[in-house]
């Protein structure tokens, strides 16, 4: 479980991140919202030991990130980033098997594990193709597959972190990766998950955190954060908020 | 499918292709012997218990010339291409070469002072002059690439571009001083020093190969075992970390093997290029990027090409011998346009 206290982060003289405390709860899906440059990224660095923080600390499972080996850091959280570049022409299934570095579970299993995770990210079917040769979209779903099969299947205890999991994927792609990582997170894995947009966020997740220039703003359900006057003062949007009319979460409608 | 051929199929085809490659090695050259001589005569050699009669020629040219030079052909074949695939892979990038870090260039410089400086050199014990060049151009090269990788570490972490800016920036430094020890020369020692830089397996003894051999075979067993660390690092530095890799390590026994390597193959046979740009990228054309196959596959595929390079250098103008450099450049620069426009369409 991961949890960080008075976390701050400057690059140069700038604070870029202040003041984030938060701890992730096992089970849940925490949305990080917020304007282009507010930090998301940072505080994501931040927690997963990337970006040195100038002041506060990180834990996971109640012991410094430092504390734990590679492999033992690696088998407890894993980490999708915005863009991966990958040059070389490895097949779907290898990109994925990647994610079972951290294990000696043997091939067997190992295999059994990639498919599943590539059926969860609704990639199954490239399986045997080049990734080289796949579009933007399918290859942010194979990184997905990747991170969900260095956690599978996904227990309490672990974290996995993802920032912008769905910016590059069709509007079908979009809700069936969250409803993925939903699914991955009901088997007790935190996930905290960086996203533009904001009705996904209502959907989908436990709880939302709200940063405006590196400052958290608000965390709490999206029915308390995502209201039209604290829309307006972070990111400048006049919109309508109603209640979706099937599932009731709140609807933002920009005006 | 997302390979041409299976890794069996490829290992086997490889190691066919490198006995084949060794056998007219040791068979072809000014002397030609027959083959099936040359076969009989090679298996006396590993202890094998053959009748010795008609063979004494054979065994005498085989013994003390050809074997020496093909050991040495197999080694510097396949340690340049396993640098090839560590730099790649450390760069990540497909088209990178041994000499980006400053390796080939530093030997060349430790080579020139050895060459043009050699007679300054008084006081040296006698039995060292034959090693003098070598030494020189091995340290030369671990010197370059210990700068460049000094000049890419900042904040305890090291910056494979600001490696690969500073590879370049000591490689025009590097052949400056070159080519005033160049313009500093006279007639034979520029003689020398210019086939030097072309390359050649000739004069191969076994005093010169012992210390390469060791080197090869320590980095053949080295990095195959860093071979999924490799995968892994292809996705990115920080991606490899999050898979519990400790990638500042890797980067650093990357940077050691190939300045090792390189700088043993340099100070044993000259500057023979794009062996290692090229060989690691045919195997991956062949059987992909996996590095648990790449690596042992490239060691084979550089061996063996590099014996059959040499044949071409010792019979395209026999008597007369090419300097090996020349033939891999001339096959290998071709393959590189091809790659890259390959790439483009």
């Amino acid at each position: 479980m991961l949890s960080a206290h008075n976390l701050h982060v400057r690059r140069g003289r700038k604070a870029v991140l202040s003041c984030v405390t938060l701890q992730l709860e096992p089970g849940e899906v925490l949305g990080v919202l917020g304007p282009n440059g507010a930090g998301k990224s940072t505080l994501l660095g931040a927690l997963c030991g990337e970006l040195l923080a100038s002041d506060g600390n990180v834990s996971l499972d109640e012991q410094a990130l430092s504390y734990w080996s590679g492999a033992q850091r690696a088998q407890r959280l894993a980490v999708l980033p915005q863009v991966s570049t990958l040059d070389f022409a490895f097949a779907v299934e290898e990109v994925v098997g990647m994610g079972r570095l951290p294990y000696q579970t043997g091939r067997r299993r190992d295999d059994e594990i990639v498919a599943a995770a590539l059926a969860a990210a609704d990639a199954g079917h490239l399986s045997g193709r080049s990734y080289l040769a796949l579009s933007g979209g399918e290859r942010q779903r194979v990184h997905l597959a990747r991170v969900l099969a260095q956690l599978w299947p996904g227990q309490v205890g672990q974290t996995l972190l993802l920032d912008e999991p769905t910016s590059m994927l069709d509007p079908l792609h979009q809700h069936t990766t969250l409803q993925a990582v939903r699914e991955f997170a009901n088997r007790g894995a935190a996930v905290l998950v960086i996203l533009h947009d904001l009705n996904l966020a209502a959907r989908y997740c436990d709880r939302v955190l709200l940063l405006e220039e590196g400052r958290p703003v608000a965390l709490d359900t999206p029915q308390r954060v995502l209201r039209p006057d604290t829309l307006k003062a972070v990111f400048g949007l006049e919109v309508l908020v109603q209640p979706h009319p099937e599932r009731g979460h709140p609807l933002i409608i920009a005006r | 499918m997302t390979t041409l051929v299976k890794p069996r199929g490829l290992f086997i085809g490889l190691t066919l292709l490198c006995l084949l490659a060794i056998w007219l090695s040791l068979a072809l050259g000014p002397v030609s012997l027959p083959l099936v001589d040359t076969l009989r005569a090679a298996l006396r050699l590993i202890g094998l218990p053959l009748a010795p009669e008609g063979l004494e020629q054979a065994e005498l040219i085989l013994g003390q010339i050809r074997l020496p030079r093909t050991l040495l052909g197999l080694a510097v074949g396949g340690v340049l291409a396993l640098s090839g695939v560590a730099m790649q892979g450390l760069f990540r990038n497909p088209l990178a070469d041994p000499g980006l870090v400053g390796v080939s260039s530093g030997a060349a410089l430790g080579a020139a002072i050895a060459i043009v400086g050699g007679s300054f050199f008084g006081g040296l014990p006698e039995w060292f002059g034959p090693y003098l060049l070598s030494v020189c151009a091995f340290l030369g090269g671990l010197g370059v690439t210990a700068l460049v990788y000094r000049l890419g570490r900042r904040n305890g972490q090291t910056h494979v571009a600001t490696m690969l800016l500073a590879g370049i920036a000591l490689t025009a430094l590097a052949g400056s001083a070159v080519g005033l020890f160049t313009y500093l020369a006279d007639d034979a020692t520029l003689r020398t020093l210019t086939f030097w830089n072309l390359g050649s397996l000739n004069g191969a003894s076994y005093a010169r190969l012992w210390p390469l051999l060791i080197i090869t075979i320590g980095v053949a067993v080295w990095l195959p075992r860093r071979a999924k660390a490799l995968n892994a690092l292809l996705l990115g530095e920080s991606e490899a970390g999050h898979l519990g890799i400790d990638v500042e390590r890797l980067k650093r026994e990357l940077v050691f093997c190939t300045a090792l390597g390189v700088g043993a193959a340099v100070a044993a046979a000259g500057m023979i290029g794009f062996v290692g740009l090229v060989v690691p990228h045919l195997v991956r054309l062949l059987a992909g990027p996996d590095h648990k196959v790449l690596l042992p596959a490239s060691v084979l595929a550089g061996a063996s090409l590099l014996l059959l390079a040499d044949l071409v250098a010792r019979l395209a103008l026999a008597p007369a011998e090419l300097p090996i450099g020349i033939v891999t450049a001339f096959i290998g620069a071709p393959f590189f346009l091809y790659l890259l426009l390959r790439g483009r369409a």
